[in-house]
């Protein structure tokens, strides 16, 4: 939250309209419970009210020896073609802050 | 991962800002700010902080994650025992309530800061960088961090050290690598505790075990270990000093410090 209230502030905005989240399968974090705490993390800051959207990523690898990529699971990262478990992951362990929406117009106001 | 640079755009989600992409096309008169901000950067930030601190120092930095009772205490004292006279250890200890795991280690004549979560179910940056302020730095070379017995939460903190253990006792059944993945594939090595007890729960199969962590792309050492028998402990002696000497100073700058290779 102090990451949307610096951008708000940096930005000159009076208030949030939206957050948009990106989130993996893997990143420690669950959408339900992160829609759950928002409106209590959100409550007197510059975002209270402001629409909370999750994007989720998907859980994606590359395969270290036939080199293709492949869906995967939580607990299943190997390769989906060849069966490979040396894998790197591509995505799926993201928690980042991807857009925030500002409304700037009671600038006029002043 | 920082938040200056674009790292944070990776091959996996840059579909998201890309002309066309889901994020690119801006709405109803509001101004849209594209950032990309990783949520844990603050503790990111810390943790890094914390980094250089060890590395100014010369001090490796070894976090321990695993269930509550499965040997994480003990395994620091069967290593004080052994290494006491080789290396000059401190332990950062974390639980929710007492100073019962601090007072086993100073017991052996060795520093430990007991860290007291109340009823927060990890450790974090912060908290291990105001422990960091009890201790003086120079007169170590090894730092235990003994993480809140959790599966799931200290799996994603970064505290600032060089290397995560998970510790996995026979007790708890070999699938535990599937059930709690995230915490599983952050370890830079597996050791598989209370070995002792495996002619008794011979349900428990250590190989099993090492192919649940595989099937998680990690590439961990499995190490089986008794503290009590000593088996093993040869191995994760080793496996400990191989660590430090690559730590020392000498072949460590600043700019590229050994870290933890699964944290985003």
């Amino acid at each position: 939250m102090s990451q949307v209230e610096t951008i708000a502030h940096d930005n000159h905005a009076v208030r949030v309209t939206s957050i948009t989240i990106g989130m993996g399968p893997i990143s420690g974090v669950e959408e339900q419970l992160l829609k759950n705490a928002y409106p209590v993390a959100s409550a007197g800051t510059i975002a209270d009210g402001a629409d909370l959207l999750v994007r989720l990523t998907p859980l994606r690898v590359r395969c270290t020896k036939c080199e293709k990529e492949s869906k995967a699971k939580p607990n299943r990262l190997i390769c989906g073609h060849c069966g490979e478990w040396r894998t790197e992951l591509i995505s799926g362990d993201e928690l980042l802050l991807l857009r925030v929406e500002l409304d700037k117009s009671a600038q006029a106001v002043h | 991962m920082c938040d200056t640079c674009g790292c944070n755009i990776t091959h996996g989600n840059e579909y998201l800002i890309t002309p066309g992409g889901k994020l690119e096309t801006t709405a109803n008169g509001h101004e849209a700010i594209d950032v990309l901000h990783n949520l844990l950067h603050e503790n990111d930030h810390t943790a890094q902080h914390n980094r250089e601190h060890f590395n100014a120092h010369g001090i490796t930095a070894i976090n321990l994650m695993s269930s509550p009772g499965s040997g994480k205490t003990a395994l620091l004292e069967a290593t004080i025992k052994a290494l006491g006279d080789e290396f000059r250890i401190a332990v950062i200890e974390g639980d929710l309530e007492t100073e019962n795991d601090a007072e086993r280690i100073r017991s052996h004549g060795v520093t430990a800061i007991q860290i007291t979560t109340g009823s927060a179910c990890h450790l974090d940056a912060h908290m291990v960088h105001d422990a960091l302020h009890k201790l003086d730095l120079a007169d170590f070379d090894v730092l235990f961090i003994e993480n809140v017995g959790n599966l799931v939460c200290p799996a994603s903190f970064d505290l600032g050290q060089h290397s995560n253990i998970a510790l996995l006792s026979a007790p708890e059944g070999d699938d535990k690598p599937a059930k709690y993945p995230v915490m599983f594939r952050t370890a830079d090595m597996v050791m598989l505790s209370k070995a002792d007890l495996l002619p008794i729960l011979d349900d428990f199969k250590p190989d099993r075990a090492e192919q649940y962590l595989r099937k998680l792309a990690s590439s961990a050492p499995v190490i089986q270990t008794s503290a009590k028998s000593g088996e093993g402990m040869d191995e994760w002696l080793d496996w400990l000093r191989e660590l430090v000497a690559s730590n020392k100073p000498a072949h460590t700058q600043l700019s590229h410090t050994h870290a933890p290779h699964t944290h985003p």
